[in-house]
């Protein structure tokens, strides 16, 4: 079996070479902060956060679409557990747990098939119902419901969902052009996070009027209209460069991805807020958990992708148009 | 002896951590207070077998062979290659639940170990009980803590590891577990003082760990 070693497009290069040239920018600028006596501990663990959660995603983007689907279905298996660990579970529904794991390298396997069709349902209806029924084959029918819907979401969420971004490496190749499927991964990941890191600054600088105060206290209009601005900016210029995306589709991608992000944030925010936890784990220091980090990829990822699969892949019949 | 202290530490740091991060995970609060030297107690809730394994793994490699988990000989003893596992690979100080008459304190080996520098590991509720819940403790610490004044007892809240590998059940499920470390206590002088002080210690640390409950519901 074997992989092609494939060489990064100069896009993704060039992205790759931009965002560590910004990240170590900020760590200087944070380094000669501390020269001067300032720069918070907090900071110092955030932006080494930084450096491995995007070492983690570069390198096998680089190798390929295969480690790539690898290293997701790991991360969506940590994303899963936190879950999984942070709700009130029953006990007796260990079995479910092990199968709601193995819903993972189920996934995976289909999307290395390529087989479109199956991963589109293998998780909302199949798993959806194959949990669902296991569950009862027990007999324990007390809070039968939100157990099984504590099941459904973490599922939706940090599999099916994030199987959106492995998804994206097994395109057809050649709808993007020279710039490669890699790319396209990016160009999600990058415009994700951006979002979350501008709706966090124009919130910090202008943020006065909340937005939804008992569900997430720190979210502002100010923060939330200047992180779509910027990032829907980010995304009408950027777009056409890195993905199948033109004018004036891309108009359409820049208007609705910032606001799914900020969506997916705040929704993770009052599950939090009611199983009264602040993060999801300690596993990223200065950032939380995994599906602290993640929270707003498991909303953009999957509009993103049925976006650009009906404007530029021959609407869902998957080959180029 | 320097052969197998090695190979433990080579298990330890290749598997054990490993599995520890990786195929569960941790959510560990308050690193900074876990001891670093030898002696010390550490005293945790205990719901599985999986909670002498996580707590281990808190620890640096190289503080291994001073770790002591504390075990009842009656149950981790009955001979063969669990008790070589035990004593040898484990590293377990047993004591015998029991107290005969005629023989000297149960708990002499815990003293002997501190006086040695090692870290002893003691689950004060005895066994594991039921899943996630936490019983009384006994108050057999309170007895070693006495005459060790100085040495610092932390307390150390654990969650999940009942729920990954509950009492009875052989299947390990990959759970994230939370180890939250509490502010090292020291003997007071008095017992029941320093039982208060421990379970208040205790619940203090549950709070910060996620409820795991649903909010009560106002009808």
């Amino acid at each position: 079996m074997d992989f092609p070693l494939s060489l990064p497009s100069n896009t993704s290069l060039m992205a790759i070479i931009l965002i560590y040239g910004l990240l170590g920018l900020a760590s200087l600028v944070y380094l000669f902060q501390k020269q001067k006596g300032g720069g918070s501990d907090e900071l110092a663990a955030r932006l080494g956060s930084w450096w491995v959660i995007i070492t983690l995603m570069v390198v096998p983007l680089m190798l390929g679409a295969l480690p790539f689907l690898l290293v997701m279905s790991f991360i969506s298996f940590v994303a899963l557990k936190e879950f999984l660990s942070i709700t009130p579970g029953r006990i007796e529904d260990r079995p479910i747990v092990v199968a709601a794991y193995l819903t993972i390298p189920l996934q995976a396997f289909f999307i290395w098939l390529h087989a479109y069709g199956i991963f589109l349902v293998l998780v909302p209806v199949y798993a959806f119902l194959a949990l669902a029924y296991l569950m009862t084959t027990y007999g324990k029918v007390e809070r039968f419901l939100p157990s099984i819907g504590i099941f459904h979401w973490a599922l939706m969420t940090t599999v099916y969902n994030l199987g959106y971004v492995s998804y994206i490496m097994f395109l057809p190749e050649g709808c993007n052009g020279t710039a490669g499927n890699a790319a396209i991964v990016l160009f999600l990941l990058i415009a994700t996070q951006l979002n979350d890191v501008a709706q966090y600054v124009w919130g910090k600088s202008f943020g006065k009027r909340k937005i939804l105060p008992s569900v997430s206290p720190n979210k502002t209009w100010e923060g939330f209209i200047g992180g779509w601005a910027s990032t829907g900016l980010f995304i009408a210029v950027v777009g056409p460069m890195m993905t199948p995306m033109q004018f004036p589709e891309n108009l359409l991608f820049a208007a609705l991805m910032p606001l799914a992000g900020f969506i997916g944030d705040v929704t993770m925010s009052a599950i939090k807020r009611d199983l009264g936890v602040k993060d999801t784990s300690s596993l990223i220091p200065g950032h939380g958990g995994a599906l602290d980090r993640l929270d707003s990829l498991t909303f953009t990822a999957p509009l993103f992708f049925h976006l650009l699969v009906f404007t530029s892949y021959g609407s869902f019949a998957m080959s180029c148009s | 002896m320097s052969l197998l202290q090695n190979f433990r530490k080579a298990i330890m740091a290749l598997i054990c951590k490993p599995i520890a991060h990786f195929w569960f995970g941790l959510n560990l609060l308050h690193k900074e207070r876990l001891p670093e030297k030898g002696p010390a107690i550490i005293i945790a809730n205990h719901n599985s077998h999986l909670d002498t394994f996580l707590l281990l793994t808190l620890f640096k490699t190289s503080l291994l062979d001073r770790l002591k988990p504390v075990a009842a000989a009656d149950y981790f003893l009955k001979g063969g290659f669990s008790s070589w596992v035990s004593l040898r690979l484990i590293g377990i100080l047993p004591v015998t639940r029991e107290r005969k008459r005629e023989e000297s304190d149960p708990l002499q080996a815990c003293y002997r170990a501190l006086e040695r520098g090692d870290i002893l590991i003691i689950f004060p509720e005895g066994s594991r009980g039921a899943p996630e819940e936490m019983s009384n403790f006994k108050t057999g610490i309170a007895r070693i803590a006495r005459q060790f004044p100085e040495v610092p007892v932390v307390p150390i809240y654990l969650q999940n590891a009942g729920r990954a590998l509950p009492k009875g059940k052989h299947i390990p499920v990959p759970f994230v577990f939370t180890a939250i470390i509490g502010e090292a206590l020291t003997y007071p002088g008095d017992r029941a003082e320093f039982m208060d002080q421990l379970r208040s210690a205790m619940a203090v640390l549950k709070e910060e760990a996620p409820p795991l409950k649903w909010p009560e519901q106002e009808s």
